[in-house]
């Protein structure tokens, strides 16, 4: 079975990619480059094609519906009704399939569940990175901060911290946002 | 009274046809219906149409032809649709390079009349034939859009075969300006305000507004699931009332400032106010260095009530074209997808004006009662 993928995150493209491939699909193709996007699905004349929902290119694949001269082989999208559940979550993920008329529906679920899947992981290690970015980005504003409290008020790094963990827990936020309110603050009064 | 609001979240393509939408949210006007209306914005019709399909959306802006394709279950997807209000009437034009714009003026004629224009693309378009060149490509938004009709009606109206004599292609909007400046396409049929960036960009010369083709064409719906609706009317009227009292709004000149400042948002339309303010105001600029002129009827934001009419016109061109058979049944399906009656079941009977009557440029009288006659008077159609 012949599968493209329609993805402009290679990272996502690749773990998608490893997936399929541990699940017995070889066969997978990634397009990444928009420009000619029916001419080169064609060329690959795939069975199946994934393509991310965030991707505005999707609408050109509505086209392969039409009756067309260049259409050689008719396309359905995965949207049996009876089958909702998966769709649902095919589209909450953020992935859609589109696939040749007269495939196996086991086999397109078992390909959609893995897309799901994988779609899911991204999604969750960029959540991760996100997350790991901006505590670090905390950290570095808290360091800032409490090295200007130390050379204003004479105070230990210790006493620097806890001064704004007080006020913090005073004013009911985050001890970070209380070391921003010091940096701008500062950045006002220089 | 601290009833709480109903959640409602609703789908839309940033366009400035999506104007009365996005204006119904950020002003208040649905909340003051008792909806927490939530927009999201997408990046293609299709995802719009499925998340609509599947529930991810209660409401969406749509192509109208899009809504009545749904509904028939044209394509690949079947699910019946209803649009209780329409969100906008024309607000499309065609757009061509400047080296197509100076072969079409080198043929001779009036370039201002759809019919000299479009056969003057007949005889350019065959002379490339001739010469084995290839074909003349233009691109439109989607198969089910007042863009694809557009073109080809236009098209045909030359002389012109859009199925055997050019190549049609959809592309998103987005991608139009920059295909078009790389040679990929020699023309396009598309929404506000990528005319303008075209033009502005030196791109492209506009030849037609869509209101010289078709005037008073319905263009985008809102559109709800039917099962939805029929459950819950109360929702479609809550909606329909607000989006009736943004689109007052959008149409008073003195608001135009606002709404372009509301639109111009990065989660809305996100392009410049002032491209915004000039689409929403009706003044073009259709060449690259000239200056901006009126054009009446441009783009209409409300005149809310659809018309079944209307729904059965966008029926027949698709039946012009190949994309649905002939029959009865499939008139009667797309008239029911347009719902004056709960238009009027928010506002009252006899609320806005009369529903619109379509003109076209060129062509036979619309009969909605034999449309097998009507597409009978086109020389050019592909009826399956």
């Amino acid at each position: 079975m012949k599968i493209v993928i329609v993805d402009e995150s290679p990272i996502r493209a690749a773990i998608l990619q490893e997936g399929l491939r541990e699940a017995g699909y070889v066969d997978v193709t990634r397009i990444a480059e928009m420009d000619h996007l029916l001419k080169k699905i064609y060329a690959a004349d795939p069975d199946v094609i994934l393509i991310d929902l965030e991707n505005p290119s999707r609408d050109i694949l509505e086209q392969m519906f039409q009756m067309s001269r260049a259409v050689r082989r008719p396309v359905a999208m995965f949207v049996d009704q009876s089958d909702a559940a998966s769709i649902q979550a095919s589209v909450e993920a953020g992935v859609s399939a589109y696939i040749v008329d007269g495939m196996k529906k086991e086999r397109i679920k078992s390909i959609l569940d893995l897309c799901v899947s994988r779609f899911n992981a991204f999604s969750k290690l960029q959540d991760e990175l996100e997350r790991a970015r901006s505590d670090l980005e905390e950290r570095k504003t808290l360091d800032r901060a409490k090295g200007l409290l130390m050379k204003a008020k004479g105070l230990s790094e210790d006493e620097a911290y806890r001064l704004m963990r007080g006020v913090a827990m005073r004013e009911k936020k985050k001890i970070a946002e209380i070391a921003q309110s010091i940096l701008t603050a500062a950045e006002l009064l220089k | 009274m601290t009833q709480s609001l109903r959640p409602v979240r609703i789908g839309f393509i940033p366009l400035a046809d999506a104007a009365a939408l996005c204006v119904a949210v950020d002003k208040g006007f649905s909340a003051a219906e008792g909806l927490e209306a939530t927009l999201v914005r997408e990046v293609s019709w299709s995802n719009v149409r499925d998340k609509l399909n599947i529930g991810l959306f209660d409401a969406a802006h749509m192509l109208a032809p899009m809504a009545v394709a749904s509904s028939l279950g044209l394509g690949h997807v079947r699910a019946p649709l209803v649009a209780p209000f329409t969100l906008a009437l024309n607000g499309n034009a065609i757009t061509v390079s400047p080296g197509l714009h100076a072969a079409l003026a080198a043929e001779g004629g009036n370039l201002a009349d759809p019919v000299q224009s479009a056969a003057a693309l007949a005889r350019v378009a065959k002379a490339r034939a001739k010469a084995g060149r290839e074909q003349l490509v233009f691109g439109m938004t989607f198969p089910f859009s007042a863009h694809n009709y557009l073109l080809r009606y236009w098209m045909a109206a030359g002389g012109l075969d859009p199925d055997e004599d050019v190549r049609l292609v959809v592309l998103p909007p987005p991608f139009m300006v920059d295909s078009l400046a790389h040679g990929q396409v020699d023309g396009f049929c598309v929404g506000a305000p990528w005319n303008s960036v075209a033009v502005e960009a030196g791109a492209g010369v506009v030849l037609h507004c869509s209101c010289e083709i078709f005037s008073d064409a319905v263009e985008k719906v809102l559109a709800l699931r039917d099962s939805v609706a029929e459950r819950e009317p109360e929702l479609v009227a809550a909606l329909t009332r607000a989006l009736a009292r943004a689109a007052a709004f959008v149409g008073a000149p003195e608001n135009l400032d606002e709404t372009a400042a509301i639109l111009a948002r990065a989660d809305r339309v996100g392009v410049p106010a002032e491209i915004l303010k000039r689409t929403l105001g009706g003044l073009m600029r259709l060449a690259p260095g000239e200056a901006l002129r009126p054009v009446a009827d441009y783009l209409i934001i409300g005149d809310g009530r659809p018309s079944p009419t209307q729904a059965a016109w966008l029926y027949a061109q698709m039946a012009r074209w190949g994309q649905a058979p002939l029959d009865l049944a499939l008139r009667d399906a797309a008239r029911r997808t347009f719902r004056p009656d709960f238009y009027d079941a928010a506002l009252g009977a006899g609320a806005g004006r009369a529903a619109p009557a379509l003109r076209t440029c060129c062509g036979p009288a619309f009969d909605e009662n034999d449309i097998d006659a009507y597409l009978r008077g086109f020389a050019i159609n592909r009826r399956i």
